[in-house]
């Protein structure tokens, strides 16, 4: 009976402790990240002081974080209301945005795989865009195309947005806390 | 049915232990991290050009689709390397990675006066080996301390629209990394 118990412990253990690597290593930690609205940044990515959980995520993923020096990324899954950003929706992006040289705004499958469409965009750029007379600007994600800035979102039925900021001026990271992020909602799902 | 409760329970503070471990150890064993992927594409010390991510294919995970991005593996074991980063139209970033993908170093082009830029990458004991009086002509030349002998040095350049693409990859091909003579 011993041994059974040996082996009933060492089975779960393993499994227990394997599975929830797996599942936690998935992503970057939940702690440790600045959130602004349903937008996430993990400041400390790249450096010394980043988490093990955070570290664990991209050694597995083999993604170079944007460091703190180049600029800072933010990341979405969901909306402004909580519901998971869905490619077979229309998803509308409206606000301002932080101060920084230059920015994109990309999106990706849950396996960070830019998605497939037949226009083949993939991003946008802070030069490309059309702005409205009092800076802010608006960008709706869907799967057809709509009029003005419009991403496809390829049908998918998860997706991310990363919204990347390139050389920011020092101390906007200080004070990000505060800062201003666009507004993410869902306009429309059939 | 209740002798199940003690070998679970046991089993799962074991768990635990070996959630902590792997978590700990994922970094130092993971076969297919940002290192792995750049090494895979050629020698050491060699400037490469990644290719643009597509749907299918990617160097990297989440690649920025407007950026021209190009990776050096290195390793200093020998002799201190050397980088050489033109200057782009918009934005040019050169980042310095450990082995483990942490940042030591990072310089745009706005910080260097948006020309194109020299920089020595080297070991503490490298640069505690370089002679006194060489190291004066050497001044204007930006060195950089590697706490690791292997790691990666990425440049990136911004594309401001998809039609910039092919003359921002032109101007990067200005860029090198090579063994210090």
């Amino acid at each position: 009976l011993r041994f059974v118990f040996l082996i009933i412990a060492l089975v779960t253990g393993a499994a227990s402790g394997l599975g929830l690597t797996w599942l936690l290593s998935s992503q970057e930690s939940a702690f440790a990240a600045l959130r602004i609205g349903a937008w996430q940044a993990w400041l400390k990515s790249g450096t010394a002081e980043a988490d093990p959980y955070t570290r664990a995520a991209y050694a597995r993923s083999g993604e170079l974080p944007v460091g703190l020096g180049e600029g800072i990324a933010f990341r979405a899954v969901h909306d402004d209301a909580g519901r998971a950003l869905d490619g077979r929706c229309i998803t509308r992006i409206r606000g301002r945005v932080l101060p920084a040289r230059f920015w994109t705004l990309s999106l990706y499958d849950e396996h960070g795989r830019l998605i497939d469409n037949t226009a083949n965009r993939y991003a946008f750029t802070s030069a490309e865009i059309v702005f409205e007379v009092d800076g802010q600007f608006e960008i709706r994600l869907a799967p057809r195309a709509l009029p003005g800035n419009w991403l496809p979102t390829g049908d998918v039925s998860h997706f991310s947005v990363v919204f990347r900021f390139y050389d920011t001026p020092t101390g906007v990271t200080a004070r990000s806390e505060a800062a201003e992020m666009p507004k993410i909602e869902q306009e429309r799902c059939p | 049915m209740k002798w199940l409760a003690l070998p679970l329970i046991a089993g799962l503070v074991l768990g635990g232990l070996v959630h902590l471990v792997s978590i700990l150890a994922m970094p130092r064993l993971s076969q297919d991290d940002a290192f792995a992927r750049l090494d895979r594409l050629g020698p050491r010390n060699v400037l490469v050009q990644l290719p643009d991510p597509t749907p299918f294919a990617a160097t990297l995970a989440r690649m920025d689709p407007a950026v021209v991005a190009a990776a050096c593996v290195y390793d200093l074991s020998r002799k201190a390397l050397q980088v050489r980063v033109p200057a782009t139209p918009d934005l040019t970033m050169v980042s310095f990675f450990t082995r483990h993908g942490q940042i030591f170093y990072a310089l745009n082009d706005r910080a260097a006066n948006r020309r194109s830029f020299d920089l020595q990458l080297m070991t503490s004991a490298q640069r505690a080996a370089l002679p006194q009086d060489e190291e004066v002509t050497l001044a204007d030349r930006l060195i950089v301390e590697s706490p690791v002998t292997r790691g990666i040095v990425i440049i990136r350049a911004f594309v401001r629209e998809p039609g910039a693409r092919d003359i921002v990859r032109a101007m990067l091909k200005d860029a090198s990394c090579k063994p210090a003579e």
